[in-house]
């Protein structure tokens, strides 16, 4: 027995059912599933440059006969939705099971989604697992019933699933074998096969309307309460912990529905109440089924996160007990970039200059708050170099794009590549902290390694900028103030597209935290009590009564603080 | 056996994950059904991390229902304040004599003072330990988690040599013995302060 997250379990699951390869791109909270998965030998795992690449590239594993895994958080299935809605034309050769996280309450998103909807646009079934043991049970069921029906399965997760850890009992591997391919080409769609294709989607769904009633997880918990529930998913354990004895149908497959199973339970009482998260995709479906006796989400909210208190709440009518903000000032306290971090020297150049900054997704988003307030967009991955080329043809002539290095590998580049080519005067800075930070630091295919450790080749940025045609660019260093005002300034003032790459290892990477740098410490009696270091916002600096304080245990000797000091009050702490 | 709540918070890097894993693991060596939910945000640091830590014969919900926790550790005091509500009103909260400010963000109040007061007017048994100054006299004050599990084991009826081998086989080799120490530094805290049966008279705020 073993405690695990739903992440871990998922792993483990896909690799007792003999999958050979996985590709995924890091995202909260999908993250961990690919890489616990990559430290079983027997799995071939990757990370890709961005969903759509790693989603063709397990497609293209599974339909060369290995079983196959893709990983994504649900703004991740945005980018592979191309291929996700017309891989089930053709259908699969050997499993593919598609891994999506949601993120309800949006704990590290910039959105909600319901990923339910996007599996019933493209036609393809869905397993939702309720626990980490049932995580790994379904992962291994996904890909039977993936090769069963030739199709892809997606395995929906969301982030209480994949961080909660519970009981499993983990079992052996079973070998797969590999299934040729054959080069049917009919099975592909262009236009002339895609409308057979279309009609056998059609009985291929008929035929999963029919498994989806026998389905082993589809099962009715019967209680000596006579309250009835459809459920599933994380919400199931809410319901089971406010009502014990309740009677719950609980769905483990959420696409199709067991129609005739769930007509027969919807029968058997007055007012049937389904409580799911996010969206009401199970009420609505049962609607079309023609079922009117439930309530759903006129109870049970679609905005955040369901608990175990809104779900007494939404049953019962009870009140949920406040917390104690209206008493005392629980101060909010949002995440901060850390001591150190090379992205502040980046947001202390933008905030002097005063551009229009757009942001990307990464750690740097934390720019957008005091004392920066420097990013003024943030939407989706990719989308900074694009949206200031946008606001450049509105007439904005000072704007500055902020991307990371994996997001600009990821989907910044075809950004850059149009400004250029429609001679934009985009600036783009890119933060090129050499990981991808805020999912835990992930290799990309710009820091020289793997996933699995081996060491690779490394893009070199400023060849491939300029080969691209930007011919302004420019390597700085963020710790250095005044070289990273100076060279943000000049990318501003140069005619064409300016790219100037602020390049410093995050902070949190073990080559980074292996180096001892000396503390800086504040001389007190020089101090001029101006406030100026405080416009760092570093978290190593603390402002007591009569002036600013080092916590040196927390100081990483970066010397932003000392820079921006108008009098020399703050020095390496050895010099004090 | 009715189930048992645990609710760690802290802040972004002080090892409120760790030490919830450690409660857990501990937890189902020790024959329990266990869940651990970690609840967090983006990045790295700084931010609000807090976890919930059930045990029993059986657990359902990853969260405990509020106002149903038996034990809170706050490794802060302020995060202490935020999950306060979900405590039972006879639970018991060993909070941290620690401060972390927070960065502001439209609002400009000043932190708390009297945050352990607060807690103990509503009923609960506050303890104070100085977990970081522990964990810094014993050479990181990183291990201040390590210090308020330890405090925590003195309440729960989870054997010591459960505990031991948890250390073992989650922490990493370098820091197995600070975490090790740390932990026995919390149990005499604790032990010192009057136990799990009596309130230690100087850092008790409860009435």
């Amino acid at each position: 027995m073993r405690l695990m997250s739903g992440n871990e379990a998922m792993a483990l699951g896909a690799w007792e059912a003999g999958v050979a390869f996985a590709a995924g791109y890091p995202g909260t909270p999908s993250t961990e599933v690919l890489e616990r998965l990559a430290e079983y030998e027997e799995v071939d795992a990757h990370w890709a440059t961005n969903e759509k690449v790693a989603f063709e590239e397990a497609m293209g594993a599974a339909l060369g006969g290995a079983r196959s895994m893709v990983t994504m958080k649900h703004v991740g299935l945005n980018v592979a939705a191309d291929p996700f809605m017309v891989f089930p034309y053709a259908g699969t050769n050997a499993g593919f099971v598609v891994l999506v996280a949601d993120d309800p309450g949006m704990y590290s998103s910039q959105n909600e989604q319901d990923s339910r909807y996007f599996a019933k646009v493209a036609k393809v079934p869905i397993l939702e697992p309720a626990d980490a043991a049932e995580a790994r049970r379904f992962t291994a069921a996904a890909f039977e019933l993936s090769e069963r029906f030739r199709t892809p399965v997606m395995l929906r997760s969301t982030t209480r699933l994949a961080h909660t850890r519970s009981r499993v009992e983990p079992g052996e591997r079973r070998e797969a074998d590999r299934q040729p391919f054959s080069r049917q080409v009919s099975q592909f769609a262009i236009p002339v096969y895609a409308r057979f294709r279309r009609v056998e989607l059609e009985d291929k769904l008929a035929r999963l309307r029919e498994f989806t009633e026998e389905f082993q997880g589809n099962v009715v918990d019967e209680g000596s309460d006579p309250i009835g529930i459809v459920t599933h998913g994380i919400p199931y354990q809410y319901v089971k912990e406010v009502c014990p004895n309740a009677t719950v149908f609980k769905l483990g497959m959420l696409y199709p529905l067991p129609r005739r199973r769930l007509e027969e339970f919807c029968r058997r009482f007055d007012t049937v109440f389904v409580v799911e998260e996010s969206e009401g995709f199970v009420e609505q479906e049962l609607a079309s089924f023609g079922i009117r006796n439930v309530i759903g989400k006129a109870r049970f909210t679609n905005v955040g996160e369901l608990s175990a208190d809104l779900v007494k709440a939404g049953l019962t009518g009870a009140p949920v007990r406040p917390d104690f903000s209206t008493d005392i000032a629980i101060l909010p306290r949002p995440p901060v970039l850390c001591a150190g971090c090379p992205h502040r020297g980046v947001f202390n150049a933008l905030k002097k200059l005063g551009v229009l900054v757009t942001g990307d997704i990464g750690c740097y988003t934390l720019g957008c708050l005091p004392p920066y307030e420097a990013i003024h967009t943030t939407f989706c991955m990719g989308a900074s170099i694009a949206n200031a080329t946008g606001f450049h043809r509105a007439g904005e002539e000072r704007v500055v794009a902020v991307i990371g290095d994996s997001t600009f590998l990821h989907s910044g580049l075809p950004g850059l590549v149009s400004a250029v080519y429609n001679r934009v005067p985009t600036t783009m800075v890119l933060l090129d902290n050499g990981t991808t930070g805020m999912t835990g630091h992930q290799e990309h295919p710009g820091t020289g390694h793997t996933l699995k450790g081996d060491t690779a080749p490394a893009v070199n940025y400023e060849a491939l900028i300029r080969a691209i045609g930007v011919q302004h660019v420019e390597v700085v260093d963020p710790w250095d103030l005044e070289s990273t005002e100076r060279a943000i300034r000049a990318g501003l003032e140069h005619s064409g597209p300016a790219a100037i790459i602020a390049r410093r290892h995050c902070r949190l990477l073990p080559v980074e935290k292996a180096e001892q740098r000396t503390p800086y410490t504040v001389v007190l009696d020089e101090c001029i009590v101006c406030e100026e270091c405080m416009e760092s916002g570093c978290p190593a600096l603390v402002w007591e009564d009569d002036g600013p304080r080092i916590h040196d245990w927390e100081c990483v000797g970066c010397s932003l603080c000392a820079q921006l000091c108008p009098v020399d009050a703050i020095v390496a702490a050895e010099v004090a | 056996m009715p189930v048992t709540n645990v609710l760690i918070a802290g802040v972004g890097g002080q090892g409120t994950i760790l030490a919830s894993e450690l409660l857990a693991m501990a937890a189902m060596t020790a024959g329990y059904d266990v869940k651990q939910g970690e609840f967090h945000g983006v990045a790295q640091r700084g931010g609000s991390v807090f976890s919930h830590v059930r045990f029993g014969e059986r657990v359902y919900s990853p969260m405990a229902p509020r106002g149903s926790v038996d034990y809170m550790l706050a490794l802060e005091q302020l995060e202490a304040l935020r999950y306060a509500h979900f405590v039972k009103p006879t639970g018991t909260v060993l909070v941290n004599d620690h401060r972390v400010e927070p960065i502001r963000v439209a609002d400009e109040r000043p932190y708390p003072e009297n945050a352990m007061g607060f807690l103990g007017q509503q009923g609960f048994r506050v303890v104070m330990l100085d977990a970081t100054r522990t964990a810094l006299e014993l050479g990181n004050y990183r291990a201040a988690n390590a210090v308020l599990l330890g405090a925590l084991a003195e309440f729960l009826e989870i054997p010591g040599e459960v505990w031991e081998r948890t250390l073992e086989e989650r922490v990493p080799t370098r820091l197995l013995e600070l975490n090790r120490r740390a932990f026995a530094a919390g149990r005499t805290a604790l032990t010192r302060a009057g136990g799990s049966t009596a309130l230690p008279d100087a850092t008790s705020s409860s009435p």
